[in-house]
């Protein structure tokens, strides 16, 4: 096997703890145009995903975008672009948000938090910051400033024993509710901190400035607590949180009713609501919301060990397609293999019996509810 | 006296008269990452030399052992059915998989031995 560190695009991008993630022994391989650990040498993706149930695991996701956005009137800006309601949004409170388009499909999920009434921090992910940033120009400027972070890196902190670490860190956190943040000083670094992830546990995201990263890093890793964990735990962790990621069971072609994730539709922006629509897409997804969609997301348990991944279809008793796989794997926690994909609707009611193709395989699945595992968020 | 022997695509083979025990290479357990799942052939199967025999199911990925040579499987390595990690522990010794008996005479001419193995590791890997 080679091991180059380009793609067809050129030499791929490094985040600010790259020499930290080579000297612990990271495996390194192209992700979203950057060069990311999968998993590191002394643990492996098991290792390290059961380890950020079991105690505090810390990711680098610095490739993350991130993005300051700034204006009078930046809330009612923004609500055109997605189907939250900014407006009533609390400061230093963050709500999970979609990018949608015209044809009621998702350009992209991504979380804001509003910082003041004229100010909203957006974290958007990797694959898509080109694209979104020039989404948020074309509709927000020249009223609204769109301002790129490239020099501000993201931390995450995740699991049981996460709290007791930024206990000593930045006490004042550990008063933070899931989904709220707020500005603090961690070892005289300025950063702000969020308390959710992307793991199903309680945990925090940092973002500080990048030239203090490696030292900050560092420092969280000085506790005993906390492993180094690579992007295949990540993945692994957030599937069994029953998390979606975009490009694979999030794209331009499912809209937020198909995939699941009415929930993230505030009620204002409804039919019926005081701001009913008036996002891309609105007469689509309310429509779809009044009536029914064809295909919805769900999850399932895998019979025996053969993990189901993405791209498996998905076949009932007769034999014919009704769905496909759009993420799975091993589940370490649950020492079995899930996965999440589409169905048409007839096939998404809980307990459903169908078959992954894998390879010249049948593998029984049945449709389950999701988190595959119990969420342990901070709710105070 | 049996002989060890390798193949490019990182499998061990263990020669010994008629029996030849096949594994994987620890470069390869380290490639794959976590094994979660082996697929062996059954027993009494005839493989011929370079078709699919097992598949190995890692976190990350899957991949295939093709039979280095043309026999009949005798044996497989119940082990890897409860313990898959098995493979990432000891992939040259308790990791193996199967063992053939073979039919025909082997041409080992594009295996390599320790040493050719270690420099190809180190040339091309």
């Amino acid at each position: 096997m080679s091991s180059e560190s380009t793609n067809s695009k050129g030499p791929l991008a490094q985040t600010p703890l790259h020499d930290l993630h080579v000297e612990l022994g990271g495996k390194m391989v192209p992700f979203a145009g950057y060069e990311m650990p999968v998993q590191y040498k002394a643990m492996g993706i098991i290792k390290e995903h059961l380890h950020t149930r079991a105690q505090a695991g810390l990711f680098d996701v610095s490739h993350m975008g991130q993005l300051i956005l700034s204006g009078d009137g930046v809330a009612q800006a923004m609500e055109k672009l997605v189907p939250v309601d900014i407006e009533t949004l609390g400061i230093d409170k963050q709500s999970y948000a979609l990018f949608t388009n015209e044809a009621g499909g998702i350009q992209d999920d991504l979380i804001i938090t509003k910082w003041a009434e004229n100010q909203l921090f957006v974290v958007v992910n990797a694959a898509c910051k080109e694209q979104d940033i020039a989404h948020l120009r074309a509709h927000l400027e020249p009223a609204i400033n769109v301002e790129p972070l490239p020099n501000q890196a993201l931390l995450a902190l995740q699991g049981p024993a996460a709290k007791e670490v930024m206990a000593v860190l930045a006490p004042a956190t550990t008063e933070l509710v899931f989904m709220s943040g707020c500005a603090v000083q961690i070892e005289g670094v300025r950063t702000y901190v969020t308390r959710s992830g992307y793991t199903g546990e309680d945990g925090f995201e940092i973002s500080l400035p990048a030239q203090h990263a490696d030292k900050i890093a560092r420092r969280i890793l000085s506790f005993e607590q906390v492993e180094a964990i690579g992007l295949g735990a990540r993945d692994s962790l957030r599937l069994e949180a029953g998390l979606c990621l975009y490009g694979h069971d999030l794209d331009t072609q499912t809209s937020p009713i198909e995939s699941a994730l009415s929930w993230s539709i505030s009620k204002s922006r409804r039919t019926g609501g005081d701001k009913e629509g008036g996002f891309i897409g609105a007469p689509v997804i309310l429509s779809q919301m009044m009536n029914s969609v064809t295909q919805k997301r769900v999850g399932f348990q895998v019979e025996g060990r053969v993990p189901v991944r993405e791209g498996a279809q998905l076949v009932d008793a007769d034999g014919n397609l009704v769905g496909r796989v759009t993420s799975g794997g091993f589940a370490p926690s649950l020492n079995a293999a899930v996965a999440m994909g589409y169905v048409a609707n007839e096939q998404a009611p809980l307990g459903t019996e169908l078959h992954a193709l894998v390879r010249d395989k049948r593998i029984p699945v049945q449709v389950v509810k999701m988190p595959f595992v119990p969420q342990h968020y901070f709710r105070g | 006296m049996s002989t060890l022997k390798y193949t490019k695509s990182h499998e061990w083979i263990l020669v010994d008269g008629e029996m030849v025990t096949i594994g994987i290479t620890d470069y390869a357990q380290e490639q794959l990452g976590d094994v979660v799942f082996v697929d062996l052939p059954e027993e009494g199967r005839e493989l011929v030399e370079g078709e699919e025999a097992a598949v190995i199911e890692s976190v990350k990925a899957a991949g295939e052992i093709n039979s280095p040579v043309s026999g009949t499987v005798v044996a497989i390595n119940a082990v890897l059915a409860d313990a898959p990690d098995t493979v990432n522990q000891d992939p040259a010794g308790k990791g193996w998989f199967f063992k053939l008996k073979i039919d025909a005479p082997i041409d080992d001419s594009e295996w390599l031995d320790e040493e050719g193995y270690n420099a190809y590791l180190e040339d091309e890997c």
